[in-house]
């Protein structure tokens, strides 16, 4: 890659990883994990790569919207953005910058690496976003959006999101 | 008498991706179906959540296809502009949803085939549909985890609940072996190395599924009932046909519309 390619890749990277999740404004799709890579293709163009989070994710349209104005606005020739599928998201690749976002906006951030919990077995506890109290439980495990699920604290009484680990 | 014969129409990559990709559709729109009608908010989400995954993972299943066909369709032409005879779905996704008992029961059985059948195929040396199965490995196990704690509680619940599912499990029964069939086109998949051998995933769906019904209180059913079958091959209960009537209203009255 030549120097020009590699100063453009990087701008196209720094360009896309302004991009915020739209339902959650507080984390950009590179503390996400779902900004994968960027490269500079034979025509000159230049390609970014987002992977979605769950398969059904509506904001992934919006996502790669974004991230097309973003690359048209930072000047890049010929933008495009892939879809990859391959390999699938998981929420291990949240930075811990986005962790912490998540936690001061109020949704309680992926564990490290949940294993697949058998039927009725407990959760490992989730901090309060709000109290930090592990004095917590589940009300759903489905919530606003494909990511999270419904949970309360017993301590400060308020409900929040947390995100599921995947 | 003249028997009706229905002749593969499509090359085995394409016909098992369109099966998946059907089966994941219709069962999506059936959950669907639940918004506004569940029994709990929390169960209205969990629902729509499952509906979305489900969905979404038709979308994958279907770009694939139009890909593999390589006529020009697209993702949505698929999903919207085809007819019954033309889907591949298994039968037990496209049955109404009954009550929550019937719905939660179909979910078990569905998920208990799909977490396997995902983790196998994910294993296949088909690198797009290995992505997809990676992915939906992960949702499927969520979906089994909670349409099994359902099934437990209904079925190990009140009288009511547990007679629910036992009817329930009487309707849907006879609907979960089409899952474990395989036709010449599975059998040239399964020797290329590009889709799992779903017989041998029946001895862990067995697992799972009887060792719920047994949690949950409720009969095994026999090992050797009668089965239906039909769906893989485009002959569909009349169910399909007024479910794909609401599903494709709008694409079918105003082509091309985007909003």
């Amino acid at each position: 890659m030549s120097d020009t390619d590699t100063a453009l890749r990087d701008r196209a990277l720094a360009a896309a990883a302004t991009v915020a999740d739209p339902e959650i404004p507080v984390l950009s799709i590179a503390d996400l994990g779902v900004l994968r890579g960027a490269r500079v293709a034979s025509d000159g163009g230049v390609e970014v790569d987002i992977t979605p989070t769950y398969s059904g994710c509506p904001a992934m349209q919006a996502i790669a919207d974004a991230v097309l104005v973003a690359l048209r606005d930072a000047n890049l020739p010929r933008p495009r953005v892939n879809l990859v599928l391959s390999p699938a998201w998981t929420t291990d690749w949240m930075t811990q910058a986005g962790r912490d976002a998540l936690r001061a906006y109020g949704i309680a951030p992926p564990l490290p690496r949940a294993s697949h919990r058998a039927r009725f077995a407990p959760e490992a506890p989730v901090p309060c976003p709000h109290c930090a109290s592990t004095a917590t439980e589940r009300i759903s495990e489905f919530g606003s959006t494909a990511c999270k699920a419904l949970w309360r604290c017993t301590e400060c009484r308020e409900p929040f999101d947390h995100f599921k680990c995947l | 008498m003249t028997a009706i014969t229905v002749t593969r129409t499509a090359p085995p990559l394409l016909l098992h991706t369109l099966r998946l990709a059907d089966t994941a559709l219709v069962l999506g729109h059936r959950l669907s179906e639940w918004t506004g009608q569940a029994p709990t908010l929390e169960e209205e989400m969990a629902l729509a959540n499952v509906a979305l995954d489900h969905i979404g993972q038709a979308r994958a299943l279907y770009a694939h296809a139009a890909a593999l066909e390589g006529k020009g369709r697209t993702e949505d032409e698929l999903a919207y502009l085809r007819d019954a005879p033309e889907y591949r779905n298994w039968l037990i996704v496209e049955l109404p949803n009954g009550d929550f008992a019937h719905t939660m029961l179909r979910q078990l059985f569905v998920s208990a085939f799909l977490l396997p059948f995902w983790q196998a195929q994910a294993r296949c040396a088909e690198p797009t549909l290995a992505a997809i199965a990676a992915k939906a490995e992960k949702e499927a196990a969520y979906h089994l985890r909670h349409a099994g704690e359902w099934v437990v509680r209904l079925g190990d619940g009140t009288e009511e609940s547990h007679r629910r599912c036992r009817d329930a499990l009487a309707a849907l029964w006879q609907f979960t072996g089409e899952m474990f069939e395989q036709d010449a086109s599975d059998r040239e998949l399964l020797a290329a190395g590009l889709a799992p051998d779903v017989i041998a995933l029946r001895a862990a769906w067995t697992a799972t599924v009887t060792e719920a019904l047994a949690e949950a209180t409720l009969p095994a059913p026999p090992a050797d009932a009668w089965m239906q079958s039909g769906g893989r091959r485009g002959v569909h209960t009349e169910h399909l046909g007024h479910l794909l009537a609401v599903m494709q209203h709008l694409p079918r009255s105003y082509p091309g519309a985007m909003w």
